[in-house]
């Protein structure tokens, strides 16, 4: 006898008689426009893709989030990530969204099709396992995630200094959530009055950090995870405090999500990185709102191994990604949508990714309005 | 990128000093770090982020926000049925 693939704790997850219960409350609660932002990528694809968007009341717009790490990488560190991938010795690891992401010139794939040993992994430790056997080779693993990722990508450090590995590196590109909120909601063109919190980073992290948020700019909170189930109550939960008026924070991933997270994973994250200030892509600069290396884990860093030079970055002139990634356009709204880039071509990164807002509009139909 | 696999611990093993299990994801088997759930152990439910256990997923939670979703949509039908209640 096998197991059910799915047990009927998870399964009711994906019900759509419950799904389509919690819509019915959502349609009696909402009585005022409400703009309200999925942080996570992940969740923008689901909801795309079990057509929550069309289902919704009218009042509700879900307004699609930066949290699409591979969007937001800067074009310097892509350029970087490019320039090391080309040295002959270099094994240049990487999570496999990343290798069609445009630099300036190219992309991951096209360093490889040049001769370039670019591998995809699919965990940070299998570039960990990747230098262990190839010594003579410098293995560099580019280690970009939100709060999700960091805990894997600080173990691979630690493997790797336990190890005794010489030869490996990350590439930092880690992004934290909280900034991004602040940078959001303290913009003066924001117009956005709830937010999902990403369910898997507050898996990591706890959602300890987003009442002072809440407060601060009287804007509600609440904590989703990612199946068509978990999303509705997300909004639910979120519609209910506005229209109560209420600035607060809600958990609706309790079975995936506590207060304080994941203290174990945050000692971790904490022992190998600290907070730096990050330039997200099409956003800019926002203060603490990355993790770079500790000193003690200076060798590990790649920027410190390679002496990259100067670079110049040159963004495309049409592309509207930055936009996008504020949450002030639609995907749909580009000059170039589904005709200049498409995710066998793209201009930019959220067209490449399986988490990008461009990638979702474009699988799941969303075409120009 | 921050997407969480639910899978069962099928068994616990130390790799190098590093904590790792095999999980079943649904009938398919694969290896993850188990570093920051030390308390995990066969049969416990956790969610796997890129080759690494996040954290325990909780069975007892997961029921009871069904049951309260389930109750919710219940009374909702309830007063469709008796509008005047």
């Amino acid at each position: 006898m096998t197991e059910k693939a799915t047990p009927d704790f998870l399964a009711g997850y994906r019900d759509a008689k419950l799904v389509k219960g919690v819509l019915d409350e959502i349609h009696q609660r909402v009585t005022h426009p409400w703009a309200l932002m999925e942080i996570c990528g992940g969740q923008t694809h689901a909801i795309m893709q079990y057509g929550l968007d069309q289902l919704l009341p009218k009042e509700i717009e879900l307004v699609h989030g930066p949290g699409c790490p591979v969007c937001v990488t800067s074009l310097e560190l892509i350029d970087q990530a490019l320039w090391i991938a080309r040295q002959p010795d270099v094994i240049f690891t990487s999570f496999g969204d990343m290798l069609r992401v445009p630099g300036s010139e190219g992309d991951l794939f096209s360093v490889r099709a040049s001769g370039g040993q670019v591998r995809v992994v699919y965990s940070p430790l299998d570039a960990v396992n990747i230098a262990r056997e190839n010594p003579d080779n410098e293995v560099v693993f580019f280690a970009i995630g939100f709060e999700t990722t960091a805990p894997a990508n600080a173990m691979a450090v630690i493997q790797a200094e336990k190890l005794g590995l010489e030869n490996f590196s990350i590439l930092p590109a880690n992004v934290l959530v909280p900034p991004a909120l602040h940078a959001i909601l303290a913009s003066p063109d924001n117009r956005i009055q709830g937010f999902l919190a990403a369910g898997h980073v507050c898996t990591v992290m706890g959602y300890w950090e987003y009442p002072p948020i809440a407060e601060q700019y009287q804007t509600p909170i609440a904590v989703t995870g990612f199946e068509p189930l978990d999303l509705v109550n997300g909004i639910l939960q979120t519609v209910e405090m506005l229209e109560e008026g209420r600035a607060e924070v809600e958990n609706a991933y309790p079975r995936a999500v506590t207060y304080e997270g994941n203290q174990s994973a945050q000692k971790l994250i904490d022992r190998v990185f600290k907070p730096v200030d990050r330039n997200w892509r099409g956003i800019g600069t926002i203060p603490k709102s990355g993790y770079g290396l500790r000193e003690d884990y200076q060798a590990f860093d790649a920027t410190q191994r390679f002496d990259t030079g100067r670079i110049q970055t040159e963004e495309s002139k049409i592309c509207i990604a930055g936009q996008v990634l504020r949450g002030l356009k639609k995907p749909s709204e580009c000059p170039a949508f589904g005709t200049l880039c498409t995710p066998q071509s793209p201009l930019g990164a959220p067209m490449v990714s399986s988490e990008g807002a461009c990638a979702a509009y474009y699988h799941y139909g969303r075409k120009k309005q | 990128m921050c997407l969480g696999i639910p899978g069962k611990i099928l068994s616990v093993y130390e790799d190098h000093g590093t904590k790792m299990a095999k999980i079943d994801f649904g009938g398919v088997s694969r290896e993850a770090c188990i570093e920051v759930i030390p308390d995990a152990k066969p049969g416990d439910w956790t969610i796997v982020h890129a080759g690494f256990a996040l954290n325990l997923l909780s069975e007892e939670d997961a029921q009871e926000t069904l049951e309260m979703l389930q109750e919710m949509s219940d009374l909702a039908k309830q007063e469709d049925l008796n509008p005047s209640d």
